[in-house]
């Protein structure tokens, strides 16, 4: 259960106030990760708030009770005072210890490792989508990351092209996907939910458009999940739509980039073997159904920019389209 | 007298006189920043709204890097090297900075490097772009591999790159001329602890800027050469790493922050003391915490980079040196404080900017020692949390001190008091219309939204919070477009200045305003630190005599410095447009220039 601080009120307070529910908020923590930064943020900013109020005051005490009036004598002209210099320079030093020291304890509370037995994700950046593998599961997919509640995640975090950061708030603090080097972070989600993050390092045209959600499952539903994802990709049906769709697929260039398992082997884009059991589309932009689906095939540098996903020459047909659509929605 | 006395078109071309030069700075600086506003202002109206529309990906992109780039290097810089200029000869009692032909050039190298960064937004079509705006797009920070040929083909970031390398030889040119202006042409009797508090944080900041601006010139030539020779300085797949460029880039850049700071503190050292008609306090201590904060600014680029992986023992250590920063930047707030205290405050202009500064600057401080904690930084690097701290620090700050800056030496300059009144409504407007725009920044990025998006889904709720932030924006441009009013309305009707409106005790105050071009027509002899003021231990100092004994020489104004500074935009050229003839033209110009200026008889 989250322990419930009485200073988080007043900010809870005023952002209801504002509406919400605020999905992508780091102020309402669902990790052991994600707290303990955020407990150590309150704390910092209630030494913050006082030497606030502090400081301000002084200022506008100074203001209003010598500000200018006639008859005043000439101010005393005052140099300095030595034991002052001393003191205002002592008094934020220990401050910044208390601030310091659960600094420091914190960064090594989270410097990234989890016990041996955790699960483990491969996250890596894209322009504009994100790639997770799960290799001791053999699972390979894109945008949405499912994790198990009161599990330990072990996250290893790189990039295939430029410099991204990997952030999902509401589990964690962010972390860089770098070409060429392995980051990782870890955390424990202590509630069931469905969370959302983007790509937090300018990465290009569409750094806006690379969201990802981060779906923390119950046992049974992650089991479930992870049982679906394993089995080998549907079938069409003889003489279906869907199977038309298959065969339009097989022969356009979406082989190139994509893959489904035991159909192309494309690793340029995302992994589409159960694109149909993901909720979005186009690197969390787009709802996954038929009219986003339509619309991204045909044109996707219309709805993203700088997608490399480029039309088709020459442009496929509206029946090719919805014949492709049948096919991938049958990939549950 | 010389050319430099008549107001022709000529004269101003060539001048070598340093207040004319501050004067061009500050014109000159001041249209780039209401470009920058501009861009800024485009920024907000995209983002009133969730999934806005009204410029596109690309463009959004390019603005939000000019608009660093822009109130970074040509807004913000030049606006404090307008008063290094115009102002620090004055306080130490000088005739002209020491290479007044230097200064020039400087003055002329910002200038072209302004205008070619800026060229950037209507050339696309010379590069066959399909677009007209080129502009650089990888923001003001650059990260490297986004910023290689192969992720970014066009010459948008060739501009940023090569206007950044021409811009940096203007610094550095002005940063020499500085230290060695305050170092050797003090007047008779200055020692170093009389320099007024705004000259010293001047020789600290060109301290800084002679130090670090190699640091990103080589940063940017491992750039340039890995975008036009094909070197691999910044390439993971040749063994390198992209992070390479992060800690160059930091290294010049935490140091640069405190340029941009730096300036300012010292001007609000000087306004407070002359309108609460007391002497600094702890005048020693200020100094010696603003020379602290230029060497400690050093220790601390990796806070920068706590999403980066440095490891624990890293990100501790750059944790506590940037805590430790606090210290000293505590300290001259705490004197600033005790400065107004006891004394006779009179609320000029002048004086709401300055204590606008410390008000706004504490804000900015305080959100800055939340992101000192990495772990907390995690959460709020690269989102709006960032950009509300930023702004915080360079408008609640730098801005503030430069506008208590304009609206102190104004009079000086020009002869002529701006509007109080209209001032007033300038500093108040600003006042709200800064915390409208940027107080709800924090939220928002708290609420988890990152900064460099052109559009943000209306889910994250934060809608509302960023249609306050557009109005705020659009108010600060009100207050800007009152200040323009005030200062075209002074130029007929403001009240003759006179020597010295505000009874300041430096000696800038000492001579006419705006001054003869000798400046002072008896170099003074300075013998306290307050030299214009009554204080227990001393009796005012006489000001120089209204016309000089004998005749002052001037030197005459000078062609070369401004042909030199020719040769490098058109040395840039050739590797924009790949075309190697250019890179002879520009270097004969550059050569030409320096040869003639070399052989230039001193007297004219």
């Amino acid at each position: 259960m989250p322990r419930y601080r009485w200073w988080s009120t007043p900010a809870a307070l005023f952002l209801l106030g504002c509406g919400g529910p605020f999905p992508q908020s780091t102020l309402h923590p669902h990790s052991d990760f994600a707290r303990a930064t955020d407990v150590l943020f309150t704390d910092i900013f209630w030494w913050a708030a006082a030497v606030f109020v502090v400081v301000e005051a002084l200022l506008l005490v100074a203001l209003v009770r010598f500000r200018h009036r006639e008859g005043r004598p000439a101010p005393k002209p005052t140099h300095g005072h030595t034991l002052m210099e001393i003191a205002w320079t002592l008094a934020p030093a220990v401050i910044l210890v208390f601030v310091a020291v659960p600094t420091v304890r914190t960064i090594f509370a989270t410097a990234g490792d989890a016990p041996p037995d955790a699960l483990k994700v491969e996250v890596i950046g894209h322009q504009w989508w994100w790639e997770f593998k799960y290799p001791e599961l053999g699972i390979t997919t894109a945008n949405e990351l499912h994790v198990p509640v009161a599990k330990a995640v072990q996250v290893a975090i790189t990039s295939a092209d430029v410099i991204h950061s990997f952030w999902a708030p509401p589990l964690g603090g962010k972390r860089d996907a770098i070409p060429g080097q392995v980051n990782r972070i870890a955390f424990r989600a202590d509630s069931v939910g469905d969370y959302s993050g983007q790509c937090a390092e300018f990465c290009g045209a569409s750094h806006a458009n690379m969201r990802l959600r981060v779906l923390v499952d119950s046992d049974a539903g992650f089991t479930a999940w992870v049982r679906d994802q394993q089995s080998p990709p549907a079938t069409p049906a003889k003489a279906s739509l869907a199977e038309q769709g298959k065969a339009i697929y097989a022969r356009a260039a979406c082989i190139g980039c994509h893959a489904i398992q035991g159909v192309s082997p494309g690793t340029i884009g995302p992994n589409l073997t159960h694109v149909a059991s993901r909720t979005t589309i186009a690197g969390g932009l787009f709802p996954d159904d038929s009219a986003h689906l339509a619309g991204w095939i045909a044109d996707a540098p219309a709805l993203k920019p700088g997608s490399i996903m480029t039309r088709m020459k020459p442009p496929l047909t509206d029946a090719d389209i919805a014949a492709i659509i049948a096919y991938l929605q049958s990939l549950k | 007298m010389t050319a430099a006395t008549n107001g022709g078109l000529t004269s101003w071309l060539t001048t070598t006189d340093h207040k004319r030069i501050g004067l061009l700075y500050f014109f000159t600086a001041f249209t780039f920043f209401l470009i920058g506003g501009i861009e800024a202002l485009v920024i907000r109206a995209q983002l009133a709204q969730p999934d806005g529309h009204l410029v596109t990906a690309e463009t959004y992109n390019q603005l939000f890097t000019m608009h660093g780039t822009t109130m970074v290097f040509l807004a913000l810089m030049p606006l404090s090297a307008s008063f290094f200029n115009y102002i620090v000869p004055l306080q130490i009692g000088a005739r002209d900075v020491a290479f007044p032909r230097l200064n020039a050039f400087s003055y002329w190298v910002f200038l072209l490097g302004g205008l070619f960064l800026n060229a950037s937004w209507f050339v696309g079509p010379l590069f066959h772009a399909g677009v007209l705006n080129v502009a650089p797009d990888g923001g003001w920070f650059g990260y490297a591999n986004l910023t290689e040929r192969q992720f970014s083909p066009g010459p948008n970031i060739d501009f940023w790159l090569l206007g950044l390398q021409i811009l940096g030889i203007s610094s550095l040119a002005a940063g020499f001329n500085f230290i060695v202006t305050i170092l050797n042409l003090r007047a008779p009797g200055m020692k170093m602890m009389r320099v007024p508090a705004f000259t010293w944080m001047t020789l600290v900041t060109q301290f800084l800027v002679i130090t670090a601006f190699p640091v990103i010139t080589v940063g940017l030539a491992f750039l340039m050469f890995d975008r036009f020779f094909g070197t691999h300085f910044y390439v993971h797949e040749a063994g390198a790493t992209p992070v390479l460029w992060q800690h160059l880039f930091w290294l010049f850049g935490h140091p640069e922050v405190y340029i941009l700071i730096l300036p300012a503190m010292g001007i609000v050292s000087d306004v407070l003391p002359t309108f609460a008609r007391k002497p600094l306090f702890g005048y020693t201590v200020v100094v010696y915490s603003g020379v602290l904060i230029g060497f400690m600014g050093w220790g601390v680029w990796s806070h920068h980079m706590f999403s980066v992986g440095l490891g624990p023992i890293a990100d501790s250590v750059f944790s506590a040196t940037t805590m430790l920063i606090a210290v000293p930047t505590g300290v001259k707030i705490f004197n600033w404080i005790a400065t107004l205290w006891g004394g006779d405050i009179r609320g000029t202009t002048a004086l709401h900017f300055a204590v606008g500064f410390i008000a706004m600057f504490i804000i900015g401080g305080l959100s800055g020692v939340t992101h000192a904690s990495p772990p907390a930084d995690l959460q709020q690097t690269d989102t709006y949390y960032v950009v509300a701290h930023i702004h915080y620090v360079l408008f609640g700050g730098t801005i503030m001190g430069l506008f208590a800056g304009i609206y102190y030496w104004w009079p000086k300059m020009t002869g002529r008091l701006l509007s109080e009144t209209l001032g007033k409504w300038h500093f108040w407007l600003q006042f709200v219309g800064m915390n409208l725009a940027f107080f709800p920044m924090h939220l928002i990025g708290l609420l988890g939204m990152p900064r460099r998006v052109y559009t943000y889904s209306p889910e994250l709720g934060v809608s509302d919070l960023n249609r306050v932030s557009t109005v705020g924006a659009f108010l600060i441009a009100l207050s800007i477009l009152l200040f323009l009013v005030n200062l075209l309305r002074t130029r007929t009707r403001g009240r003759p200045a006179g020597n010295d409106p505000w009874g300041g005790a430096t000696l800038e105050w000492s001579i006419p305003s705006p001054p003869p071009v000798y400046n002072f027509s008896v170099i003074p002899t300075v013998a306290n630190r307050l030299p214009r003021w009554k204080t227990e231990h001393h009796e005012p100092m006489r000001d120089p005599p209204a016309t000089p004994p004998a005749a002052v020489h001037v030197p005459g104004g000078s062609w070369w410095p401004m042909l030199a500074a020719l040769g490098l935009p058109i040395l840039a050229l050739a590797p924009l447009t790949h075309t190697l003839w250019l890179a002879f033209v520009g270097a004969a110009v550059l050569l030409a220039g320096i040869y003639l200026w070399a052989f230039e008889p001193f007297e004219v």
